[in-house]
C-alpha cells in the first residue's frame, strides 16, 4: 500500500542527511518530518503559494511538488540554512526585519529562499524586478508592499557589506 | 530619560525566530504523533444510510476509526451555539461527526488515526458511507424561496429575523423630497490564512490532564469547550497556541470538530494525536463570509441630507449557526458608518444553505455594510448631480455630537455609542491625499486620451475593542527581567513587540529584558480572545493597568530600602533612583529580591531578603494588605466598544478592450487613536487593503447548484499576488484618543479591509459611468455590464433601481 521504501541521502544546508521513505514521500514532509527541518512550510500542497520553496542545487523549487527519492544526492538549501554560521541574518533575513516584511511568518521562509536565489541572479534590481522575483509566492498577511521593499533593502546589504568585505581586503593588502 | 517606546517604529521582536526557521506552527510540533484525516461529505445535502469501514481496517498503521457512533456524552450531543440571540428561531449546529444527515460538502463524517497522515488518507479512502441524497439548498435566492429546506425544522430557511429601528423610517421616507430604491448584492470570500488549521493533543495519564495545542485565535475558548465535551474538569486541560499561520477570523470558531475529536482520540489511544489541515480541506470544512442581498430605500433632500433610511437584506450563514448571529448584527449597526440619517430601520434574516459555514471573516459584516451606505450615498450625489464628498460631509456625524449614541444595539449587546472621531477632519485629510479637488479635470483629460479612470470614495466607522475584557500579568524577576503574559492570542500581528512597548514606558525598563507571552492558558487562564481588532485596545490596556500595579509595588519597595518617599522615585532603564540624585539606587532585580522575604538564600542576590537580613520584627515578613513577589495582574473591560474610523479612495483605470481593471492609486486616511508601533500599524493597513482588492476584484467562493465547492484551491480561488496589489498605499493617520482606556487606543486589524468593496464599486462606477451593484467584479463581469448596457446613454445614469447581476 505504501509501495516500496528508498534509502536516500541529502545534502542540506552543506550536510548529507539521511532518510529512508516511502516512494510517495513529499520532499516537503521528508525536510520536515523525516529530518526534522520545520522551518519550510507546507501552505497548499498544490504548488500555488510557494511557501515550500527550497533551493535545490540553487534553483527555488516547491517542494510540496517533488517527491523526496526524486533529489537524491542532491544539493538543498532550506530556510534553516541562509543565516551565517553565527548565526547572523543573511542581508535577505535582516531586510525582511527591517522592513516589515512578515507579519505571521508562515509564507516567509518561501520568500527568504526565492529572494536569496533571486538575488545571486539580479544583484541590483528596481523595484520591477523585485516585484518579478516574488511574483509567484503568496502572502495573506503583509500586502506585499514590504516585501518589495525587503527586496530592495537586501540588494543594499548586500552591495554594502560586498563594499566592506572589499575595503577589508585592501587593508589587508589582498586582492579585493 | 529612557525614550518613550509607545508612538515608535519599533522592529519586531517575533521576526528573529520567525526569519531563521525557527518559529513553531503547529505542524511543526508532535513530531512522534500519530496523526488524524477526516471521511468529509462529498454531498452537500444527504442522508447517511450507513457507513462501512471493514476494507479500511486492513490499512497498516492504522489505530483508529471513530464514527458518531462512538461519540459519547456532550460529545455525541451538537457543537455549541457560542453567541445565542433572542431573534435566533432556528439555531442549528453541526455535530463533531455527522449523525445521519450532512448538510455541506466537506462535513465530517468519520476520522481515521494511523501512525502517519499518508496511512490515516489510504483509510479514508477505503471506508464506504452510504448516501440517500437530498435536494440541496444553494445560494441567497434558493435560500429565500425555500422550495427545499436545509434543516426540516427551520421553515423558510430562516436561522433568523432581527429587526431594528430608530425613528419612522417608512413615514421619514414617504414624506422626503427625494427617493431611491438600490438593489445589492455581495459574494462569499474566506478568510485563508496561509496556514490551515491544526491541532495536537497529548493526555497525560498519570496525571490524568490534557495537554493541547491548536492553531487558535481563542485558546481559552477551546479550553473551555473541550473540557465540557470531553467531561473534564477545566484545571485538567491546558491549551497553549503555538505560533499561527494567519486567522483572519477562520480561526476564531470553537471548537471545530477535530478540536474536540483529536483530544478524544489522544485520551483513548494513550499517545499524542495531531491534525493539520490541508488546502482543500479549508476551502470545504472551515468557514466563509460575505454573501447578502440587499435592498435598500432612502428618503433625501435637496442637500442629500438622508431624512430615513430602510434597509432589509438577506444573509446566506451556511449550513450552520455556530457564531450566532454576530455577522449580520455587524452589517446591521456599523452600515450607518460616520453617518446620522434621520431615521433609520434594518430588518435582515440569517438564512441556512447547504454549504460551508459562515462566521467572521476579517471585517465580520461591515465590508458588506460599508457598501449598502456607500453605495446608496453615491446614488444620492448622482441622482442630485452633487459631488460625492459634499454627500457624505452633508451626513456626517460632527466632532461635537461625540460621544454619538445611535439609538442602537450593537454586537456587543450594548447600545451603538460612537466614544470619539472627526469625520470632517479625515474627509478633509483624504481629499487632499487624493487630490480630489482635481480630480474632474484629470478624468476629463483622461477621457480625451480615450482613457477610462474613475475614483472612488468609501467611509466606515469600526467597532473595535469589543469586551468583554481581557487581563495582564506584569512579573519582575529578580534577574530584572520582565515577563508578561496575556490570554489572547496571535497570528502575526506583532503583539509581543507592541505590549512590550507598553510595558518598557510604564515600568522604565529596556524592551530587551521584557517577554510577552500569548495565547497560553498556563500562564493566563482568562481570556477572551483575538478579534474585533481588540488585542491592542483590551490587552494592550490591561497589561498597562498590571504594569502600573507592578510599578506602585517597586516603589514601595524601593522606598523602604532606600529610605525615600515612593514619589521621589523614578524608573529609568530597569534602575530605580531617587530623582535627582541618581547614585541613590537600585536595581529592578534586587527590588524583586527584596518583594519575596526569604528563609533560605541561593545565591548571592537572594541573601539581601533573607530573615536575619531585614524586615522588621514588630512587623509580619508579609503585611496582611500585601504578597509577596513584584508582579501585578489586571484586567479592563471596556463599558462598550471604542470606534475607530476611516476614510480610502482608490483611482481605478478600466481597459476600454479587455475591461482589465487596473490599480493607478490607493490612498487611506485611518484614525485609530494612539498609534503603539507605525510599522505594525501600517503592515495591517497594507495587509488589509490587499485582502480588499481580493475580495473585490478577484476572489469568489463558486458553488455550483448541486453545492460542490468549484474553486477550493489556490489555482482557483484567486488570492492576490503582488502583481495584484497597488505597488504603494499612501497612508495619512489622524490620531483622535480614545477616552475609554488608559492608553487612548483604538484597534486597527481589520480596518484596511472594511470599504474595499465600496471603494472599487464607486470607482469602477466612475470609470463606466453606470452603477456597480454587485460584487467582486472581474474583468468577465464588467465586460458583460459593459454589454448590457451598451445601446442606452450609460453616463451619469443612476445607481438606483438596477436589478443585481447575480
Amino acid at each position: 500500500m505504501t509501495g516500496s521504501w528508498h534509502e536516500l541521502t541529502l545534502i542540506v544546508n552543506g550536510v548529507p542527511l539521511r532518510a529512508t521513505v516511502p516512494a510517495r514521500r513529499l520532499l516537503s514532509d521528508c525536510l520536515r518530518h523525516d529530518l526534522g527541518l520545520t522551518g519550510t512550510h507546507v501552505g497548499c500542497e498544490h504548488g500555488v503559494c510557494g511557501a515550500c520553496t527550497v533551493l535545490i542545487d540553487g534553483v527555488p523549487m516547491r517542494s510540496c511538488l517533488l517527491l523526496a527519492v526524486s533529489v537524491d544526492g542532491q544539493a538543498i538549501t532550506t530556510v534553516e540554512g541562509l543565516a551565517g554560521p553565527d548565526g547572523e541574518l543573511s542581508a535577505v533575513q535582516q531586510a525582511f526585519q527591517d522592513c516589515h516584511g512578515l507579519q505571521c511568518g508562515f509564507c516567509t521562509p518561501g520568500f527568504l529562499t526565492t529572494i536569496t536565489a533571486g538575488l545571486i541572479g539580479c544583484p541590483d534590481p528596481t523595484a520591477d524586478d523585485a516585484r518579478d522575483m516574488i511574483g509567484g509566492n503568496l502572502c495573506r498577511c503583509t500586502g506585499y508592499q514590504n516585501i518589495v521593499a525587503a527586496v530592495l533593502r537586501a540588494a543594499e546589504l548586500t552591495r554594502a557589506a560586498a563594499g566592506e568585505d572589499a575595503d577589508a581586503a585592501v587593508d589587508s593588502g589582498q586582492a579585493p | 530619560m529612557t525614550s518613550r517606546m509607545v508612538g515608535e517604529a519599533v522592529k519586531r521582536v517575533e521576526d528573529p525566530r520567525l526569519l531563521v526557521g525557527a518559529g513553531r506552527f503547529l505542524d511543526d510540533l508532535g513530531q512522534d504523533a500519530a496523526e488524524l484525516a477526516v471521511l468529509r461529505s462529498p454531498h452537500a445535502h444527504a442522508r447517511i444510510t450507513d457507513i462501512d469501514v471493514t476494507a479500511a481496517l486492513e490499512v497498516q498503521g492504522l489505530l483508529a476509526i471513530y464514527t458518531y457512533e462512538d461519540l459519547t456524552g456532550p460529545l455525541a450531543d451538537p457543537l455549541p451555539l457560542l453567541i445565542p440571540h433572542p431573534a435566533i428561531s432556528a439555531g442549528r449546529t453541526q455535530y463533531a461527526l455527522a449523525k445521519d444527515e450532512v448538510n455541506y460538502v466537506g462535513e465530517a463524517i468519520a476520522v481515521v488515526v494511523a501512525e502517519n497522515r499518508y496511512l490515516a488518507e489510504d483509510a479514508v479512502e477505503r471506508i464506504v458511507v452510504s448516501y440517500r441524497p437530498l435536494t440541496p439548498v444553494v445560494g441567497v435566492q434558493a435560500a429565500r424561496a425555500a422550495d427545499h429546506l436545509v434543516h426540516e425544522d427551520a421553515p423558510g430557511n430562516v436561522a433568523a429575523h432581527f429587526v431594528q429601528e430608530v425613528g419612522d423610517a417608512a413615514a421619514a421616507i414617504a414624506a422626503a423630497p427625494f427617493r431611491l430604491e438600490l438593489e445589492l448584492a455581495i459574494e462569499r470570500s474566506a478568510s485563508t490564512p496561509l496556514e490551515g488549521r491544526g491541532v495536537l493533543a497529548q493526555w497525560d495519564s498519570d496525571s490524568q490532564r490534557l495537554r493541547m495545542w491548536t492553531s487558535t485565535q481563542t485558546s481559552t475558548g477551546v479550553r473551555a469547550a473541550v473540557a465540557a465535551k470531553l467531561g473534564l474538569d477545566l484545571g485538567r486541560v491546558e491549551v497553549i497556541t503555538p505560533d499561527v499561520g494567519g486567522g483572519f477570523g477562520v480561526k476564531i470558531v470553537h471548537p471545530w470538530p477535530e478540536e474536540v475529536l483529536v483530544p478524544m482520540a489522544a485520551r483513548a489511544l494513550g499517545r499524542a494525536v495531531k491534525f493539520t489541515e490541508d488546502r482543500r480541506e479549508h476551502f470545504i470544512s472551515a468557514a466563509h463570509e460575505r454573501g447578502q442581498l440587499q435592498q435598500i430605500e432612502v428618503g433625501f433632500d435637496a442637500t442629500g441630507r438622508i431624512l430615513g433610511l430602510s434597509v432589509r437584506f438577506w444573509h446566506d450563514n451556511g449550513a450552520y449557526l455556530p457564531y450566532g448571529l454576530i455577522v449580520p448584527i455587524i452589517t446591521s449597526t456599523q452600515l450607518l458608518g460616520p453617518y446620522k440619517p434621520g431615521a433609520y430601520r434594518v430588518e435582515f434574516d440569517s438564512l441556512y444553505t447547504n454549504t460551508v459555514i459562515v462566521t467572521p471573516y476579517r471585517g465580520a459584516g461591515r465590508p458588506q455594510g460599508v457598501y449598502a451606505m456607500e453605495r446608496t450615498l453615491d446614488a444620492i450625489a448622482s441622482e442630485l448631480g452633487l459631488d460625492r464628498s459634499e454627500v457624505r460631509a452633508t451626513n456626517f456625524i460632527q466632532p461635537s455630537e461625540m460621544p454619538y449614541d445611535h439609538g442602537l444595539i450593537f454586537q456587543d449587546g450594548r447600545p451603538l455609542v460612537y466614544d470619539s472621531g472627526d469625520f470632517p477632519a479625515t474627509l478633509a485629510k483624504l481629499k487632499a491625499l487624493v487630490g480630489w479637488d482635481d480630480w474632474p479635470a484629470y478624468q476629463a483629460a483622461a477621457r480625451a486620451q480615450g482613457r477610462q479612470v474613475g475614483l472612488g470614495l468609501a467611509c466606515y466607522v469600526e467597532g473595535t475593542g469589543v469586551g468583554p475584557y481581557e487581563g495582564g500579568h506584569v512579573q519582575i524577576e529578580t534577574s530584572g527581567r520582565v515577563k508578561v503574559a496575556t490570554g489572547l492570542t496571535s497570528q502575526g500581528q506583532g503583539h509581543q513587540t507592541a505590549f512590550a512597548q507598553i510595558v518598557a514606558d510604564e515600568l522604565g525598563v529596556s524592551m530587551d529584558d521584557i517577554e510577552v507571552v500569548t495565547g497560553d492558558t498556563r500562564r493566563f487562564p482568562y481570556a477572551v480572545g483575538t478579534f474585533a481588532s481588540r488585542a491592542a485596545v483590551t490587552s494592550g490596556s490591561a497589561i498597562a493597568l498590571a504594569a502600573r500595579m507592578a510599578r506602585r509595588k517597586v516603589l514601595k519597595v524601593a522606598a523602604d530600602a532606600l529610605e525615600a518617599n515612593p514619589e521621589d522615585l523614578e524608573i529609568v532603564e530597569g534602575m530605580v533612583r531617587v530623582k535627582g540624585a541618581p547614585g541613590v539606587a537600585m536595581s529592578l532585580g534586587t527590588v524583586a529580591v527584596l518583594s519575596n522575604p526569604l528563609r533560605y538564600a541561593f545565591d548571592e542576590a537572594s541573601k539581601a531578603a533573607t530573615q536575619f537580613v531585614v524586615g522588621d520584627s514588630d512587623l509580619p515578613p508579609v503585611n496582611e494588605d500585601d504578597e509577596p513577589g513584584l508582579e501585578g495582574r489586571d484586567y479592563y473591560s471596556p463599558l462598550r466598544s471604542t470606534f475607530a474610523n476611516g476614510m480610502h479612495a482608490v483611482i481605478v483605470e478600466t481597459d476600454p478592450e479587455t475591461a482589465e481593471i487596473k490599480i493607478l492609486r490607493y490612498c487611506v486616511v485611518h484614525d485609530c487613536g494612539t498609534l503603539i508601533n507605525p510599522l505594525i500599524v501600517e503592515g495591517q493597513v497594507h495587509g488589509g487593503v490587499a485582502q480588499g482588492v481580493g475580495g473585490a476584484l478577484y476572489e469568489r467562493i463558486v458553488y455550483d447548484d448541486a453545492g460542490q465547492l468549484q474553486n477550493a484551491s489556490f489555482m482557483d480561488f484567486l488570492m492576490p499576488y503582488v502583481s495584484e496589489v497597488p505597488e504603494s498605499i499612501e497612508i495619512d493617520h489622524l490620531e483622535t484618543p480614545s477616552p475609554l482606556n488608559p492608553l487612548g487606543i483604538k484597534g486597527a486589524g481589520e480596518a484596511g479591509v472594511i470599504p474595499s468593496a465600496a471603494v472599487f464599486a464607486s470607482a469602477i462606477s466612475d470609470a463606466e459611468g453606470f452603477a456597480i451593484t454587485a460584487m467582486p467584479i472581474s474583468p468577465s463581469d464588467l465586460f458583460e455590464l459593459r454589454r448590457r448596457h451598451a445601446g442606452t446613454d450609460g453616463h451619469n445614469e443612476s445607481i438606483a433601481k438596477k436589478e443585481p447581476t447575480r
